[in-house]
């Protein structure tokens, strides 16, 4: 038994659900190429039949926000109240606005 | 972009994980957190994925022998579905840094530990039965709370587990309850399979409270929501009355309905054939350990060859496109 063997590079997985759901992030999974990690994801993430869609993604490739960063950087979208329907009045007795 | 320019020392952070912790937030891989808990995350997750991964031994021994291709196709199924487990909670102990080649080999040079409940050996069809009866049943019961663990890629997984498992139990409590009213044979192989798996599956929702180093800890941490005792209580009062309406005893005296706490009260747990099988001395431990590494070297040329193939494509496409 060798410890340093080498292993298949690691994936993301995408899957959409029938019925127009977006692709959702569904986990990973290691292959050697991308029709592997296609193949693969099938297998690990689709085995209940309500897949219909999968995308795979080197991880290595994706770009992620630092969650240290998670105040300043979301902030320009937790000041602006005005970007929600609540922030506005109606007049009241109004029905079916 | 630039890190905010805040002085996080160890202390400061570690006290914000904890507020983080108490106020019910969910960590991410990302986020700061105490080596600690990344370590004790990474022992248990991983003894939870390898426990999926020998899980299909016991199971797997009886595929060919399964009594009709119904009940052949769905163990295949079950079994193909532990797998499936295993890799989503191996992907998931991946996200604490550590690669699932080295949780693999943890296993194979027996350094880290699986449920000790796959060291037993599968006797009889009926066997398969009360498998997915009280070991899925009981692995439900504890992964139903898991899904609510504080660390986000460990409770993902074990929601996606727990929408499969259910079917797990089923198929074997249907097993359970035909040969139950089958044949005088066929009901006492399945109170003999009952007999011998009862113990062994109280046992595994693991050490009492008073006996379990790390609960404490794990329950601070909202890693776990329930101590084992909790859990197994919770087992034996689900099973009990799923054994009374297919008519098998479970194998315990003292079994009896204690109005006062709304559950049973049990008899004493055999803590030292638990502790005797973690250490490596039951039934199966060693066979199951070189079934592994059997499976792990006879693969080994699918491996490089995969690896081989990608890499002749990656060369071919690389001077086509020249």
């Amino acid at each position: 038994m060798e410890s340093n063997e080498s292993q298949w590079p690691l994936w993301e997985v995408f899957t959409q659900e029938d019925g127009g759901a977006p692709h959702e992030h569904a986990g990973s999974v290691h292959a050697a190429d991308a029709e592997m990690a296609l193949q693969n994801a099938r297998d690990v993430y689709g085995r209940r039949g309500k897949v219909v869609s999968v995308w795979v993604v080197p991880s290595d490739q994706i770009t992620a926000s630092q969650s240290e960063w998670a105040g300043p950087f979301f902030d320009p979208g937790a000041d602006k109240a005005y970007r929600h329907p609540q922030f506005y009045k109606i007049p009241r007795g109004l029905k079916g606005f | 972009m630039e890190t905010p320019q805040t002085e996080h020392t160890e202390e400061t952070l570690n006290a914000a994980f904890e507020a983080r912790i108490a106020a019910g937030d969910t960590i991410e891989p990302k986020d700061w957190m105490p080596e600690r808990y990344r370590s004790q995350l990474i022992r248990m997750m991983s003894q939870h994925a390898h426990s999926e991964i020998v899980g299909m031994l016991p199971e797997g021994n009886w595929i060919t022998r399964a009594p009709s291709l119904k009940r052949k196709m769905v163990l295949l199924a079950k079994v193909q579905d532990e797998a499936g487990h295993g890799l989503y909670i191996y992907c998931g102990t991946e996200t604490l840094g550590i690669d699932r080649a080295e949780l693999v080999d943890q296993l194979l040079t027996g350094k880290a530990k699986y449920s000790s409940i796959f060291n037993y050996p599968t006797l009889t069809w009926a066997d398969i039965g009360v498998i997915g009866w009280f070991v899925d049943g009981a692995a439900i019961v504890n992964q139903t709370v898991l899904a609510k663990a504080s660390y986000g890629p460990y409770a993902r997984a074990m929601i996606r587990i727990c929408k499969e498992e259910n079917f797990h139990k089923k198929q074997g409590y249907e097993i359970v309850a035909t040969l139950a009213n089958g044949t005088p044979e066929q009901k006492a192989m399945v109170q003999d399979a009952v007999n011998r798996w009862w113990w062994p599956s109280v046992m595994m929702l693991g050490p009492s409270d008073t006996n379990s180093p790390n609960t404490a800890e794990l329950i601070r941490w909202r890693v776990k929501r329930k101590t084992n005792d909790e859990l197994r209580q919770r087992f034996i009062d689900l099973t009990v009355p799923q054994a009374d309406a297919v008519g098998l005893t479970l194998p315990d005296p003292d079994l009896k309905f204690n109005p006062e706490k709304q559950g049973y009260d049990f008899g004493q747990i055999d803590w030292d054939e638990f502790w005797q099988v973690v250490k490596g001395n039951g039934p199966c431990n060693r066979e199951r350990l070189q079934a592994r590494r059997d499976a792990h070297e006879d693969g080994r040329w699918v491996r490089e060859a995969a690896e081989a193939y990608s890499a002749k494509h990656s060369r071919t496409e690389q001077s086509s496109a020249a």
